[in-house]
């Protein structure tokens, strides 16, 4: 138990992330209204991913390094929540989009970038599973994870300050400015980030188990 | 001059709340969700939200000790 207190700390800052993120004052903003409440759980999915697709990319060199297949199985594993962080991120805000731009999708900079950072990682999925020998597998996704993650920057911090956007805080650093967020936010919103990227650590390592005790036979080879 | 200066000071202040109460009233007044909070409704949605995380986090517990089990089988052969 003294080992899963970090799982503990997950579940408490998430549950005072929705209580706190329902009851406490909001700054009263047009257009957003009540929905700002949002920041508090669909911009953490974005701070989630980028956490965790660094977690995986730090794996994929790791197994370059030592050809162990265990970081092959960490890198893989962490890669697949983050994607599902990512695609939840976009799903919750075409939802958000729908009430404040008018549409679920209006072709915003984010938007699409945002998607095409998905697909480039969708396709270290395909190419995970079309190569059958482990090794050859392990180290070509490897290769290609580095390079999804290197397109992170370009599609989801680099190109989008260079164009306007429907999101706010383009100016700057969205979610970070002291401007842009209300202190009254900030109070909810950093225990959310944390509590979300635990929780997703958490299921991590649950298919982590899960990979080891498949391929113990060959990990142990 | 005293009793002036007393009364300078407390209109300077009365002045002052009042340009507070009004940064607090943004012109429009924008509309929030006030009925479900002023009825307290709101807390029939966090109840909910949070029973269904805990049945969730309950379900997550439940797998990691199934997990756990599995491992130490596995690391008997």
């Amino acid at each position: 138990m003294r080992k899963n207190w970090w799982k503990l700390l997950s579940v408490a800052l998430l549950v005072y992330a929705f209580v706190g993120g329902l009851l406490l004052p909001v700054p009263a903003r047009p257009i957003v209204n009540e929905s700002i409440r949002n920041l508090y759980y669909h911009v953490p999915m974005w701070f989630g991913m980028m956490v965790i697709m660094t977690v995986s990319v730090v794996n994929a060199v790791r197994y370059l390094r030592t050809s162990n297949l265990v970081y092959d199985i960490y890198s893989a594993k962490y890669g697949t929540t983050g994607m599902l962080l990512g695609i939840l991120g976009l799903v919750t805000g075409a939802i958000w989009a729908n009430y404040t731009w008018g549409a679920p999708w209006s072709n915003d900079i984010k938007q699409i970038l945002a998607a095409i950072a998905l697909l480039i990682y969708m396709a270290y999925f395909v190419l995970r599973s079309s190569i059958d020998d482990l090794d050859k597998k392990a180290r070509v996704s490897a290769v290609y994870n580095i390079f999804a993650y290197t397109m992170l920057f370009p599609t989801l911090f680099i190109l989008p300050r260079l164009y306007e956007s429907l999101h706010p805080g383009g100016e700057g650093n969205p979610a970070i400015n002291q401007n842009d967020i209300d202190p009254i936010m900030r109070v909810v919103f950093w225990p959310a980030v944390l509590g979300w990227t635990l929780l997703a650590v958490w299921i991590t390592t649950l298919f982590i188990r899960i990979q080891k005790i498949y391929d113990k036979n060959i990990l142990h080879a | 001059m005293h009793k002036y200066i007393t009364r300078w000071f407390l209109s300077f202040v009365a002045l002052a709340i009042c340009t507070v109460v009004f940064a607090q009233q943004p012109n429009p007044p924008v509309e929030m969700a006030d009925t479900m909070r002023s009825n307290g409704k709101i807390f029939v949605v966090v109840a909910v939200i949070v029973t269904l995380f805990t049945g969730i986090i309950v379900y997550l517990v439940s797998l990691d000790r199934k997990i756990s089990r599995l491992e130490k089988e596995a690391g008997k052969d």
